[in-house]
């Protein structure tokens, strides 16, 4: 029986679409995020940013500022430098030589990108400090900069940074099987370049802080996913022990990656706060986000796919360049190792290679953002599975069908040794199909075109890999992190029978509070409502590895599974010694432990708690009072969601505008904990994969001046431009956990970009566009009808 | 602060009468949410974008980051905790929890106010015109599709003030 079964059976609760228990707060207004913390004698900061894009620092002078009223202090890097260590950037892996700088919350002699932060003003009052910012009068000598990865590569390309004596920061590969043989044995070789353009998060909560350096400790609330990492790090960094540094993710209005970060500002703050001995507020403002928070995507992809006449793909070649920006942040440099690793997609391929150069660029440092690598590989993928198909003359959903690794091949070992955990690949684009009638769509495509509409549509079949986490394969030997990504969880029952979770994972709008509690409910024989997750705070619960990944779920609610089990172990003994049964014998039943068979006979948890705190000498000899267990968990393999999208588009000849009529979604996260919370996941997802197929790029122009600073250029999509979405499901479990779940926040994102693009080229091959990049502005389909046609623009 | 001189304004928040000494410069959604406290209205940028920031100003949706706290000087403003509180809450709220319009909640007060004024404009709305009508209103987690299930949903309550 699934896990969803089997809750149903016992009268539980997992697999209902149960309404959050975070929500009263939030739609009220009532809820506590960053900006609405004011502390007692609170100081409020202005960052100064370069609007140079490469310039050596010549002068500051602050003088002007500090005159000022309301002025407190004005720092520059001059000031701060008696951190113990720079920014840090995890990535290691074993017998690679990364090259990189120090890197500093305040520039110290040369800023290498618009807003990078050369200063910082604080005030009494908010405004005040902005006026004030405008007071510091920095001198610029500029130097020549470079936006673009593969002109940074180029001889003879201005250097981001002098000392490292090239722009290239390293080289990586993973690959499996033999290459040449493939290519060798391939009838049909098709090399594309694929872009994936450089997108920005963009939560509408941009970041924020407010830190508290009293009496040698320091309390910070962040906007972060990682409140665990910022400990570290910050400890670290201010040379602070680390059990007097307390982070605090307060309410996290979204994050999408962009708060997976070690930030400068978290330090520079910190910093502030102990040398002024004052609480210090910043909020960053929508501008700066768009400069400085760090960016995703930014790789160009040369590829190559080979396969034999009847369709069998014999090798893929994957050239990856990806633009760092300025500065290595904590990540920065897996990204596209991430998207390595399912290089092979839902494909059995004999062999399959991943080389990577990363570059660096006067612009901001890119980093994870949802999906992290694997959208972008999943978008090489399969926009080279559609124009492998059109070389072969081949219907596209047989060719994928016809290198799908089979159902019964798992767990499957892919070229480059990954274990795919389980899937059934055909059997999502099968349950697809039945909300898709692709005949009826290709008949309708006559008499749209007579009104000037190209109807196409377009497929992807992805998996992804996530449930961050395996230690033994995120360490350095395998993805390079200097860090494992097990999670932590408490689960505690109080006297009354109430139940507390602690978890090492940290929400920001993913809905933890309720399916963790439904799981827990579930183990516990008590009702949702009577267990409440504690999330986010450093200073409460175990260390733990934060929200990303995909891993909430996966880890994070195995984890809290785990020690929930070790609880029900316990209270079993206790019912069974009670009621003179034996402890194998006693089950979770419609909300009480009762002896199997007997439902009448059994306790509730609220009796056995009550029993276990107020009279321990009932218990059986030798148990410790209390029920209260942690768990540690550190999977041994990641879990590997799948399925099939469809994406339906209607371009406007006359203008190369495109409409999303459609999209269909079949996404299999194994059993659904809450099923109206997993469709929510993946309508963001969808949502977020259009925005950048169809409207957003953030765009630096040559000099490294960014002209999309605002949500003025920076086009997200809004009600008016989605459809309403089609989801489904399929439940096909992990053997990697109890619980069988995988992970569901990035399949949309991951899988939906291929889908528009293929579907955008399906529309435009009557006109003679067979080919295109993301992203996919009116203005390039346009150009590209009309290239078509031969005409002139 | 400092030495600029500040200005009364006597304006009408969720039904009580304030009276409230601003700088001139003061945005209407500072003044709620430094002044007043009412930290349920939010700002997600600044170029009046993103509509986290919308209240009701005189019975009308409007982007308090885009009007000055003065100009509100004699009107009533209804942010989201003058809309309905727990236990007593308004049915787009309500509709925002059971349809689950909402993840992070960030955008959500503004979105509800939003929701609202569209609703007693236009009691009955197609989804293109929900769509079109809260497209001043940007969400990243939901891809919108259950914000207007929850005002179609809010909508056949009979929704309409």
């Amino acid at each position: 029986m699934s896990l969803v079964e089997q809750s149903h059976a016992a009268g539980g609760h997992v697999g209902k679409p149960l309404r959050r228990k975070e929500d009263p707060r939030l739609i009220t207004g009532r809820a506590t995020y960053v900006d609405d913390i004011t502390l007692p004698g609170m100081l409020h900061a202005v960052v100064v940013r370069s609007p140079e894009a490469h310039a050596r620092i010549v002068s500051i002078d602050t003088s002007a500022a500090e005159a000022r009223d309301d002025v407190v202090a004005v720092f520059t890097g001059a000031d701060m430098t008696d951190l113990a260590s720079p920014l840090p950037c995890a990535w290691a892996p074993e017998g690679v030589e990364v090259k990189q700088v120090e890197h500093w919350p305040l520039a110290r002699d040369a800023v290498k990108h618009v807003g990078d932060p050369v200063a910082v003003v604080v005030c009494e009052d908010r405004g005040a400090a902005f006026d004030a910012a405008e007071d510091v009068f920095v001198e610029y000598e500029p130097l020549p900069a470079v936006t673009d990865a593969r002109a940074a590569l180029a001889d003879g390309s201005p250097l981001v940074h002098e000392s490292l004596g090239t722009n290239q920061s390293h080289e990586w590969s993973l690959g499996g099987g033999d290459l040449e043989a493939g290519f060798a044995a391939a009838d049909v070789i098709i090399e594309r370049t694929v872009e994936n353009h450089r997108i920005s998060g963009a939560p509408i909560e941009p970041r924020g802080l407010v830190a508290d350096y009293r009496a040698g400790h320091l309390t910070i609330h962040t906007s972060t996913q990682v409140p665990h990492f910022v400990r570290l790090f910050l400890g670290l960094m201010l040379g602070m022990s680390e059990e007097r540094v307390r982070v605090i993710a307060p309410e996290v209005g979204g994050g999408f990656g962009a708060k997976l970060q070690m930030t400068g500002e978290e330090a520079l703050f910190s910093w502030v706060s102990r040398k002024l001995q004052r609480p210090v507020k910043w909020i960053e403002t929508r501008s700066e986000h768009m400069a400085v928070c760090h960016h995703g995507r930014a790789q160009t992809a040369d590829i190559r796919m080979g396969a034999t006449n009847d369709g069998r793909i014999t090798a893929f070649h994957v050239k990856i360049t990806q633009d760092l920006g300025a500065y290595l942040m904590l990540l920065t440099p897996t990204i596209p190792s991430l998207g390595a690793f399912v290089m092979n997609g839902v494909y059995d391929m004999p062999a399959v290679q991943t080389d990577i150069v990363g570059a660096y660029t006067n612009t901001c440092a890119t980093d994870a953002i949802r999906g992290a690598g694997r959208p972008e590989a999943t978008h090489m993928i399969e926009v080279c599975m559609d124009q492998l198909a059109a070389e072969l003359g081949m219907d596209r959903l047989e060719l994928r069908r016809k290198n799908f690794i089979p159902k019964e091949n798992f767990p499957a070992e892919t070229a480059v040794g990954i274990v795919y955990d389980s899937g059934d690949y055909a059997g999502a684009l099968d349950k697809l199909l039945e909300h898709v009638d692709v005949a009826e769509v290709e008949a309708s495509k006559a008499a749209l075109r007579e009104q000037g509409i190209l109807r196409g549509i377009g497929f992807s079949t992805y998996t992804e890999i996530c449930g961050l986490a395996p230690s033994r394969i995120t360490g350095p030997a395998g993805f390079g992190l200097q860090a494992g990504l097990w999670e932590s969880a408490i689960v505690r029952v109080t006297v009354t029978g109430a139940v507390t979770v602690y978890t090492g994972t940290s929400p920001h709008g993913q809905g933890h509070e309720t399916t963790m509690a439904q799981v827990v409910a579930d183990q516990l024989g008590v009702d949702p409502e009577n267990v409440e997750i504690i999330h986010g705070d450093t200073g409460t619960g175990a260390m733990g590895l934060g929200t990303y990944g995909s891993r909430s779920t996966a880890v994070g609610t195995e984890s809290i599974s785990r020690a929930a089990e070790k609880v029900a172990k316990k209270v079993r003994e206790i019912v069974a010694h009670t009621l003179e049964a034996s402890a194998e014998d006693i089950v979770v039943q419609d909300g009480k432990f009762v002896v199997k068979g007997s439902p009448d006979k059994g306790m509730a948890l609220a009796e056995v708690a009550g029993m276990a705190h107020v009279r321990p000498e009932l218990l059986p000899e030798g148990m410790e009072p209390a029920l209260e267990e942690t768990s540690f968990y550190d999977p041994q393999n990641f879990v590997f969601p799948f399925g099939a999208h469809a994406c339906i588009v209607d371009v406007e000849e006359e203008t190369g505008k495109v409409r999303v009529v459609r999209h269909i979604a079949v996404d299999d996260c194994g059993p659904a904990i809450n099923p109206m919370l997993i469709d929510g996941q993946v309508h963001g997802g969808i949502a977020h994969a259009i925005g950048q197929a169809l409207y957003e790029q953030v765009a630096y122009d040559e000099d490294g001046q960014l002209v999309t600073g605002t949500f003025v250029d920076y086009a997200l999509p809004t009600a008016a431009e989605l459809p309403s979405f089609e989801t489904d499901r399929t439940e096909t479990p992990s053997p990697v956990n109890t619980l069988g779940v995988k992970g569901v926040g990035e399949a949309g994102t991951i899988a939906a970009t291929p889908a528009v693009l293929n579907a955008v080229v399906d529309a435009l091959r009557p006109v003679g566009v067979t080919y295109l990049q993301m992203p996919l502005f009116p203005e390039r389909i346009w150009r590209a009808m009309n290239d078509a046609k031969g005409g002139a623009a | 602060m400092g030495t600029t001189t500040k200005v009364d304004v006597d304006v009408t928040v969720n039904g009580q009468r304030r009276t409230v000494a601003v700088e001139p410069r003061t945005l209407l959604v500072h003044m709620l949410r430094d002044d007043l406290g009412l930290t349920g209205t939010h700002v997600g940028c600044d170029t009046g974008n993103c509509g986290a920031c919308t209240v009701h100003l005189d019975g009308e949706s409007c982007k308090s980051c885009t009007v000055l706290a003065v100009q509100a000087q004699d009107s009533e403003v209804v942010t989201i905790e003058g809309l309905g509180s727990e236990g007593d809450l308004h049915p787009l709220q309500e509709a925002f929890w059971a349809k689950h319009g909402l993840q992070c909640g960030y955008c959500t007060p503004g979105m509800i106010m939003a929701a609202a004024d569209l609703l007693a404009r236009n009691a009955n709305p197609t989804e293109e015109e929900i769509r079109t009508g809260l497209e001043g209103n940007l969400c990243r987690c939901t891809g919108y599709h259950n914000i207007v299930a929850a005002v179609q949903e809010a909508a056949s309550q009979g929704v309409s003030a």
